[in-house]
Order: structure tokens, then sequence, then C-alpha cells
């Protein structure tokens, strides 16, 4: 039996991070996220994890480091935010392409300019096309239990991919709330020993990482690295079964709620899901049959199996932390490209909400439900996308 | 069921065999070719530590030796680092197929 605390978001990952004791950790501070890798220095800094702390001089060096330890043959975390996984940019396509099973906790935060240090999902996002995997997660429980899910997924020998577990800067990252943590020998024991795949310590066996490969191979890697993307749903949904059998909780690639005999739908990531649950309870007590989808894996992007789930709506509003300026919202992009499988397809309206860290307050969501069932009941959609919550 | 090639591959481009780059001659890429002259050369063997390719050869006796033409991409280092006898270099460029 775990322990139920009352911790912040940050809290709980630095807690996860402890209880699983990576070989390296390679750091650099940024808000939000260097609250999280400080209570872990401190964990190292008092010997109760033996990790080899590198302390870089920035977040491309940390990336790096983490690359190479992982290379080495370790078990390897970070974490970081907003232009800390900008800098990493580079180095993340090459953690992915080189299958290394780095861990990073993501506490979202919004991009420069201007400058802001609140929660948004605009770095995530921006970092959707590394090769990453990407979890999600609405509260710090669900950052805790994704954190301890990830390095049993992304180690998984069918996988060996580097994974995010992404959380809302402050809004999850500083807030206190209700956490079970699980026993320290039950999480070692669920993510098992570390297994190395062609390290380079292995001095018997010499080899080469990061070769030039040109005209002749890349485009065959490349083959080979997107099949491995469409085995991680499988791997997800068996990790998350596990760790049900320990815990209880139940994950899945995305969660819904009330939607099965739904008419109009809400489709919304991390914390604000939270918000929209509440708010949809108000209207189902009015009558109204409307549910939620809050995608929990958004890389890989489970298209056909979220195409199911919102198959029998006839409106779907999505809302966007982030923004592709030019472009509709990246959440909502996917939602449309999964709607292009059905056969008699929802209309669907785009809200961007809730930019650098901006309050997603219940009349944002009620204001959004009102069009949503006139959207439903005349079939027609008036603008597209639309910033919701702008002062005026 | 068979594998198609990119199935094949080793994961993330690691390359598993020792020494594999001597397979990938880079010599064609030269274009200016270093011309070892025997009589101006003092053993020094600073080429052969300057040299950024191992391109320079050294006997088992430890003397220096012909290029490896194999290998060398005509950098000039090695001409540049020379010190020759009396002034007159052991190592000079010249323009590759001439
Ligand atoms: S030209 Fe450059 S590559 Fe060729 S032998 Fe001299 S130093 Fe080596
Ligand atoms: S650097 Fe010049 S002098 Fe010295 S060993 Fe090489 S060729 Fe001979």
């Amino acid at each position: 039996m775990g322990k139920i605390v009352a911790v912040t978001g940050n809290e709980a990952c630095a807690q996860a991070l402890k209880q699983i004791n990576p070989d390296v950790c390679a750091a650099y501070p940024i808000t939000p996220a260097t609250d999280l890798m400080q209570r872990f220095s401190s964990y190292v800094n008092n010997g109760q994890v033996d990790t080899e702390l590198v302390l870089v001089e920035s977040e491309h060096s940390a990336m790096s480091a983490c690359i190479g330890a992982a290379a080495a043959g370790g078990r390897v975390a970070t974490a970081t935010s907003s232009q800390g996984l900008a800098l990493m940019w580079e180095m993340l396509y090459i953690a992915a392409g080189t299958r290394l099973p780095i861990i990073m906790p993501l506490v979202n935060r919004a991009l420069s300019a201007p400058l802001n240090i609140h929660g948004d999902h605009s770095d995530g996002m921006g970092a959707r096309d590394t090769g990453w995997i990407q979890l999600y997660s609405e509260n710090a429980q669900e950052a805790y239990d994704n954190t301890i899910q990830a390095f049993k997924i992304a180690e998984h020998m069918d996988i060996r991919l580097p994974a995010m577990v992404c959380m809302d800067g402050f809004i999850v990252s500083h807030s206190i709330e209700r956490v079970e943590y699980i026993d320290d020998a039950d999480v070692k024991n669920f993510v098992g020993k570390f297994q190395a795949v062609n390290p380079l310590l292995d001095l018997d066996k010499p080899k080469s990482y990061g070769p030039l490969i040109l005209t002749d191979l890349y485009h065959e890697y490349k083959r080979a690295q997107h099949e491995v993307m469409t085995k991680v749903p499988k791997v997800v949904l068996e990790v998350a079964a596990e760790f049900e059998k320990m815990t209880g909780r139940k994950y899945s690639l995305f969660e819904t709620y009330r939607l099965e005999d739904a008419e109009i739908a809400i489709v919304v990531m991390s914390s604000a899901a939270g918000t929209t649950k509440d708010i949809i309870d108000q209207y189902r007590d009015k009558g109204v049959k409307i549910g939620l989808l809050k995608p929990r894996m958004f890389r890989p992007f489970p298209y056909l199996e979220i195409a199911d789930a919102l198959k029998h709506l006839k409106a779907i509003a999505v809302l966007d932390r982030a923004d592709s300026f030019g472009g509709y919202g990246p959440l909502f992009m996917e939602i449309a490209s999964a709607v292009t499988s059905m056969d008699t397809k929802p209309a669907m309206i785009n809200k961007i909400f809730g930019l650098g860290g901006r309050d997603y307050l219940p009349e944002q969501g009620e204001h959004v439900i009102d069009e949503l069932i006139n959207v439903a009941k005349t079939g027609k959609v008036q603008t597209v996308k639309e910033y919701i919550g702008v002062r005026e | 069921m068979s594998k198609k090639f990119w199935e094949t591959l080793p994961q993330g481009s690691v390359v598993l065999e020792a020494g594999s780059s001597a397979k990938f001659k880079t010599g064609g890429w030269r274009s200016m070719k270093p011309k070892w002259i025997e009589e101006n050369c003092i053993q020094c063997l600073f080429c052969w530590m300057y040299c950024p390719d191992m391109s320079v050869k050294v006997t088992a006796e430890g003397k220096r030796a012909e290029f490896n033409y194999d290998y060398c991409k005509g950098c000039g280092i090695c001409a540049l680092e020379c010190p020759g006898k009396k002034g007159n270099k052991a190592i000079v460029m010249e323009e590759e197929g001439k």
C-alpha cells in the first residue's frame, strides 16, 4: 500500500525520479521545471539516490549529456520547460533518431516573445515532430503516474524511444494536490532493471554512434523510425494495464468523460480537462448531452482509436492551449485528421485558450458549449478558429 | 515472412562493426595531392602526427613511408607543417590529375 500525500506536480515527479533512481541526470534550471530538478538534486546530495547528476551550462548541453549517457548504456532522465526545450531542439531529434530511451518531464510553459513564464502547450507542440513519445497529464497524480509508466514504455525492447511527460506549468507543477505515492519497492519492481542496448561502455564490442547516413540509407532509417512509433500504442496499453493492477488507477491512450451517449463534445488536454468536466456536469444536469475526450498520448497520435470514440457526435469543439500561427491549433489539426476516417463527419470548431497561463474559467467553457449546441442544431460553423478569453 | 530491407538496419543507426570506416575510401574527395620528396625528408614525422586522416604511412621501423592516397583528402596540413631540409620542403601540394 502506498502513501497519500499533499504535494505539487513537480514534487510528485521528483519523487518518481527518486524512486526510479536513474543512472544519470543532466539538467539546467528553467522556470517552472527548476523546482523539480532542484528537489531531485537534494536527493542526490542527501544520498537518497546514487544518480550521477551532471550540472551543465545550458539545455543543449543537458540533452547532449543525456544522449551520451544513454548511449553509454545508462538509464537517463532530465526535465525542462519552454525556452529550455527550444534550446534542446537539435538534440531532441538526435535522441529519438538514435533510439535512446531518455525520460523528460516537460513542465509546459509559453515560448517567448513576449517573455512569459506561465503554462501553455507551445513548447510541447513545438516538439511534436521530434520523434519523442509525448504523454500529457491533467494533474499531479497523472504526472507522477505517467513518469513511472514512461520509463517502462520508453525502455521496452520493441520501442527504445525517448519520452516526454507533460504537465501544465504552475497550474499543476506548483499547486498542491492529493497524490497517492506507490511504495518504493513496487515502483522499482514495476520499472525493472535497466537493460542497455548496444552500450558504448561495453568495450569488448566497439561501436560508433551518430554516423553520416546519406541518400542511400537515410530514407530507410526514417521508415524504420516511423514503424517503431506504430508499436507504441500497444505498449502504452500493456503498461497501463500492469499499472492498473498495481495501483487500481486506470490509464489509456485518452480518457473519455460522459462521452458514450453524448451528441456534442469538447476535446481538451491537461489541466483544463478537469475544469471542463465540472462544466459538463452542469450542462448534463440541464439535459444537454455533452461529453469530453482528453488525449493522454499526443505522440504517437491515436487517430483511429479517437475517431472511433468520436464517431457518433454531431459537433466537436477542440480547445488548444497553443497556436500554430497561420494554421489551426495543433490539437484541432490532429482531431480533424482523425475525423477524415469517419463516414459522417461531425461539425468542428477550434478555440485557442489560456496562452501564457491565462486562466481558463468556467464561463469560457460555457460559451463554447452554448456555441456548440447551436452548431449541432444548425450544422453550420461560423468561424472555425477563434481565440477565447481575450480582453476586448 | 522475410524482413524488408529497412527492417534489417541496426537500431538507431549504430555502427556495430569496429574500424568499418576503412571501407570508406575518401581519397576521391581530393583536388590537391601531397607529394613526398624523400631527399628533403628529415624523418621528424610531423606529417604523421598532424595528418587528420592517418594517411601518412610509417614503416615497422618507425620511418616515414609513402602517403596512403586511398584516404588522403588533400587538406595540405602535412605540407604546411613539414620543416623539410634547409628550407626545402619534403612535401609539396600538386593539383590532382596533373
Ligand atoms: S594532405 Fe592532409 S590528408 Fe593528405 S596526407 Fe597530408 S595531412 Fe593527411
Ligand atoms: S614532416 Fe616533412 S620532414 Fe618531417 S617526416 Fe614528414 S615529410 Fe619528412
